[in-house]
């Protein structure tokens, strides 16, 4: 049986958006391109776009999260919405 | 319905899908050619105007561009234009019959990020792609597909027009891409451009269209569409992959060799023409400001199909295939799959529907006469 990320696991991480995706500001949010899977995704919240944005200049997702006035209640939210951008590549695990 | 289809009606910073034609040029003649091309247009684009429309693109976040044609590898600036536009961050996909691609050509495609190839086949056999596409068209596209496998370009399209002859050969099409390593691509068949007069010969039939429909829910995971399906998902509680609206001004647009910008590649004709980037403003204007634009991002009316409760699964289909058969836009798609498109068309004035615009087929062959003197 394969391990699935516990969600507080996901807060510790050091997330960034992947090198090859671009993000574009749109009315519903914003639209992320992957250069190299051509996969397109629809950040549909301004404020997943706003953390997506920061995740790479914080040490965790959790300081993101608050860096961003996220408030904790709604982490569990945002925190599904990380990782099915996990998923779909978009984001990465940052190294080092 | 969709939250987010709903913001999409509403129109988008850029589009997502942008069809470029570089030319009318073409060595095939499809009988199905939507943009009716065939002979250069001595408008066309030039190459500084081509790198300005990139210039724009680029600082529109244009993530790709769809290059097509004509046969748009005939260009001499060809390689040049995709080089520019992928190192201006505009990933390229492109549509080609593969005439031009050759062993060096291949190697060169292969050799670069960032792009994508389609080759256009229209029949698993000779007979039924050269029907549509032209006598020697099917071993061209294969010796094509030869070329890119050997010099290991990847997993390149397979790209298909479903017609009432090839729809029985899905699985074929399927197999003949899963052996090239390749991913099998399927559109609609649309009444534009000389598709307009072979159309009615062409279109799957109600009963195959529900075939189409079957076939996609087994396989469409792995097969792509250009979403070009979605009148379909009124078959079922089940919709197909991918978005369900009409994207026309809203998601897509055309810009055509000479420039000018239509709301979508299947409407080459003034009605749905909403500038030129050779315009002051350039293509961004005519994307943030047109009129035809703005006007295709309001709420549109479901017109006689209010009362049918298939609305919502088929959205009342293609702009450009009730417009080229002459069916209002606000009623039901010629292929409606309840039968009001054939109870609509039915109904019609022979002649009356609206004619393609922008012809560049080759003039017909003239058989020689011999002169007798008397």
């Amino acid at each position: 049986m394969t391990t699935v990320d516990a969600p507080s696991a996901l807060l510790d991480r050091a997330l960034a958006l992947h090198p090859q995706v671009a993000l574009r500001p749109e009315p519903f949010g914003a639209l992320a391109y992957h250069y190299d899977t051509r996969r397109l995704v629809f950040l549909k919240h301004p404020d997943v776009v706003r953390v997506v944005r920061a995740l790479g200049s914080h040490e965790t997702v959790a300081a993101a999260l608050v860096a961003c006035d996220i408030s904790s209640d709604r982490f569990p939210a945002f925190e599904r919405a990380l990782m099915s951008l996990i998923e779909s590549e978009m984001l990465c695990d940052r190294a080092g | 319905m969709t939250a987010l289809v709903e913001q999409l009606k509403g129109g988008l910073e850029a589009p997502i899908c942008l069809t470029w034609e570089l030319t009318y040029a073409c060595n095939l003649e499809c009988v199905h050619c939507l943009s009716s091309s065939g002979r250069r247009d001595p408008r066309e684009l030039t190459t500084d105007e081509a790198k300005a429309v990139l210039d724009e693109l680029h600082d529109l976040q244009v993530f790709y561009i769809n290059i097509g044609g004509g046969e748009p590898m005939i260009r001499r600036d060809f390689f040049e234009l995709v080089e520019y536009s992928i190192a201006r961050g505009i990933g390229v996909k492109f549509s080609t019959n593969g005439a031009f691609i050759d062993a060096e050509k291949a190697r060169r495609l292969a050799a670069m990020d960032y792009l994508d190839i389609q080759i256009s086949l229209d029949g698993t056999d000779a007979d039924t792609n050269d029907a549509v596409r032209g006598d020697g068209s099917y071993a061209t596209a294969l010796r094509a597909m030869d070329h890119l496998r050997d010099a290991g370009f990847g997993p390149f399209k397979i790209s298909v027009v479903v017609t009432r002859h090839n729809v029985d050969q899905l699985d074929e099409f399927k197999a003949l891409a899963d052996a090239y390593g390749a991913q099998l691509r399927i559109t609609r068949l649309r009444p534009s451009g000389r598709g307009a007069d072979t159309w009615h010969d062409l279109h799957p039939t109600n009963a195959q269209q529900r075939q189409i429909y079957d076939w996609l829910l087994a396989h469409g995971e792995h097969v792509l569409t250009g979403d070009s399906f979605f009148h379909l998902n009124a078959l079922g509680d089940q919709n197909l992959p991918g978005l369900n609206l009409c994207g026309a001004g809203r998601v897509v647009c055309l810009i055509d060799p000479v420039g000018d910008v239509y709301a979508c590649p299947f409407v080459i004709h003034d009605e749905f023409k909403a500038g030129s980037v050779r315009e002051t403003g350039g293509f961004s204007r005519i994307w943030k400001q047109s009129d035809l634009f703005l006007g295709l991002r309001e709420p549109q009316s479901a017109g006689a199909c209010a009362s049918c409760g298939s609305y919502d699964a088929c959205q009342g289909g293609c702009m450009a295939a009730k417009f080229f058969t002459g069916l209002p836009l606000d009623g039901p798609d010629p292929e409606c799959v309840g039968g009001e498109g054939e109870l609509a068309l039915s109904g019609q004035t022979a002649g009356s529907a609206p004619r393609p615009m922008m012809d560049h087929s080759k003039p017909p062959r003239v058989t020689p006469v011999a002169l007798v003197r008397k």
